[in-house]
């Protein structure tokens, strides 16, 4: 049970179109997780990425399919998911401490006042806004609203938390040391977190698996890569890593070309059974790229170490 | 030397307030006696006849008998001849009940209507055909029903504040942001807790300025209801005093409404600023 912490089981979303037909956002979609695994969802805008994180937080109902969480399948919302939203969403007329403290309450509906003050601190102190908990939103840099949506997203000890482009918003230095954050109190608490994103770099710094989705309607999961470098990798010399570029380049290739054509080229595909790509060898990828040919710079990379789970 | 906005703003007010009496002052000013007539009817005619002055009150006559009802606004000799206090306190207390009662309506309704596209939907035509009548075309009905002067005009009162109060709550929280709700959903808040802790803080500016339209209303439409009904009322005060020919009672009656008027415009901005969130 324990390794298929989050199992999402054939799920589709479908939309009634303009003409009476309905457009698949994405179907067949199967994907699994562990127990405080780290994992990012990368593909182009309108490939259901955020509709499967809605569903995964229940704020969305697959048409086809099921989740299932700690072997549970999940029906609406719950306290056990927790979500960041990319607009931070923190209610404009209570303050830090209000917003965090309101998350609490809603977890532990009969603690009283200052025990709910004292946990929301705690988790204000964790995300390094102590001193700023009377501030209302208005008040606050785009940073710290989303460092508030974290704070009130881990306040209530999720078991899982979902982040659908939390830093999409921020500009890079602030992004940077929000992602350094998010990572570690992932680490150091072995938080189960689920994300999107569009930022490659951001997916291979944090994530432990990277789930590629092609282009929609009627988008797939293609691919999970497995992010080879380190545990404890850090952000500054990330790029340094010698694997770093053969996790990138394999991604950005994805997006450029293969999220496009990838329907149309890859015949059998089997959705319940998506391969796993490590990439690795480094010295293939500089080669490869010396010979400026990005079709056949991922098949000498990727396929070698290409296996089915 | 540059002074602020503000105090430019109030010289040049207080300039124009200046020149606004000086040429009322001046419009309104006795021509001296005319004519040759005999005594006893020049008593019959009066100053304007004998000493040429204008039908029109001056701003001294108006200021001298406007210094003598605030000295004394609670008088009352009888039901002609009260006090402005007391007609005003009536007005407002028959403004305060109605629009009272509107809210108590309109809010819960308001609620249901933007929470509800079904409600809201089933609602509109009814709304629609029942928010351009004037309130005093209720009257004659108000009267037939409920058979008393001053409950009707009460009812008037509750007609005209409830729509402005009911379409802006509603419109409100039907635009209440759907990442908040999210918030709300994400956390299990229950139905009535979010209601309470996301939805009515959320929408409480567009409610609070319904609010504020319905009570401008409803100050607008109390005159015109107490003419209609008699009485009591600063409305009928008005009417009373044209009936008696005294213009300068019916301008200081005019000014009166004005500033309450004023007033409770200022209770309410001072109330949704209050509830006001920057964001």
């Amino acid at each position: 049970m324990t390794d298929k912490f989050i199992s999402i089981e054939g799920i589709a979303r479908r939309y009634p179109g303009a003409d009476g037909k309905e457009t698949t956002i994405f179907e067949d979609l199967w994907l699994s997780m562990k127990r405080g695994e780290f994992g990012c969802v990368i593909g182009h805008s309108g490939c259901g990425k955020t509709t499967v994180l809605n569903i995964l937080a229940g704020l969305d109902q697959p048409s086809e399919g099921a989740v299932i969480v700690d072997g549970q399948a999940i029906e609406g919302t719950s306290l056990d998911r927790a979500v960041i939203f990319q607009s931070h969403a923190l209610l404009p007329w209570r303050t830090v401490l209000g917003n965090v403290a309101y998350a609490v309450t809603s977890k532990w509906r009969n603690w009283d006042r200052a025990k709910v003050k004292a946990h929301a601190q705690k988790f204000i102190d964790l995300v390094g806004l102590t001193g700023s908990e009377h501030k209302r939103p208005s008040e606050l840099s785009g940073g710290m609203k989303q460092r508030v949506g974290i704070a009130r997203a881990l306040s209530i000890t999720p078991k899982i938390m979902l982040m659908d482009e939390p830093f999409s918003a921020l500009d890079a230095l602030t992004r940077g040391t929000l992602q350094d954050e998010v990572r570690r109190i992932c680490l150091e608490t072995g938080q189960t977190a689920f994300m999107i994103t569009h930022d490659v770099d951001e997916a291979i710094y944090l994530a432990d698996k990277i789930f590629l989705m092609t282009n929609g309607p009627g988008a797939v999961l293609a691919e999970i890569v497995e992010n080879p470098l380190p545990k404890d990798r850090g952000r500054i010399d990330l790029h340094r890593h010698p694997l770093y570029y053969a996790v990138r380049n394999h991604i950005v290739d994805f997006l450029v070309s293969r999220s496009k054509t990838f329907a149309a080229t890859v015949t059998d595909h089997d959705p319940r059974n998506v391969p796993v790509v490590r990439p690795g060898k480094p010295e293939l990828v500089l080669a490869a790229e010396a010979e400026d040919s990005i079709e056949a710079s991922w098949p000498s990379l990727a396929r070698p170490s290409t296996s089915c789970s | 030397m540059t002074f602020s906005l503000r105090f430019r703003a109030a010289v040049v007010s207080i300039v124009l307030f200046a020149a606004f009496l000086g040429i009322w002052h001046l419009a309104t000013r006795s021509t001296g006696a005319v004519g040759n007539m005999s005594p006893e009817y020049a008593k019959l005619m009066g100053l304007t006849a004998t000493q040429g002055k204008s039908a029109m009150p001056g701003p001294l006559d108006v200021g001298a008998k406007l210094w003598e009802h605030l000295r004394q606004p609670f008088y009352d000799n009888g039901p002609n001849d009260k006090g402005l206090g007391i007609q005003l306190g009536y007005s407002i207390a028959r403004v305060g009940l109605g629009y009272f009662l509107a809210v108590i309506v309109a809010i819960p309704l308001g609620f249901l209507i933007g929470m509800s596209p079904l409600i809201s939907k089933a609602l509109d035509p009814f709304i629609q055909v029942l928010k351009p009548i004037s309130p005093l075309a209720w009257m004659p009905l108000a009267l037939y029903t409920i058979k008393d002067s001053s409950i009707s005009a009460i009812f008037v009162i509750f007609i005209c504040s409830v729509w402005p109060m009911l379409l802006n709550t509603a419109f409100g929280v039907a635009a209440v942001r759907k990442e908040w709700i999210n918030v709300a959903r994400t956390l299990e808040v229950g139905t009535v807790r979010r209601a309470f802790t996301v939805i009515l803080p959320a929408a409480a500016p567009t409610i609070l300025t319904g609010m504020r339209i319905s009570i401008g209303i409803a100050w607008l439409v109390i005159v015109a209801a107490e003419m209609l009904v008699g009485g009591t009322g600063i409305g009928y005060f008005v009417w009373n005093e044209w009936n008696n020919l005294s213009i300068t009672n019916v301008i200081i009656a005019i000014l009166m409404i004005g500033i309450v008027g004023m007033l409770l415009d200022q209770i309410l901005a001072r109330f949704t600023r209050m509830v006001t969130f920057p964001e």
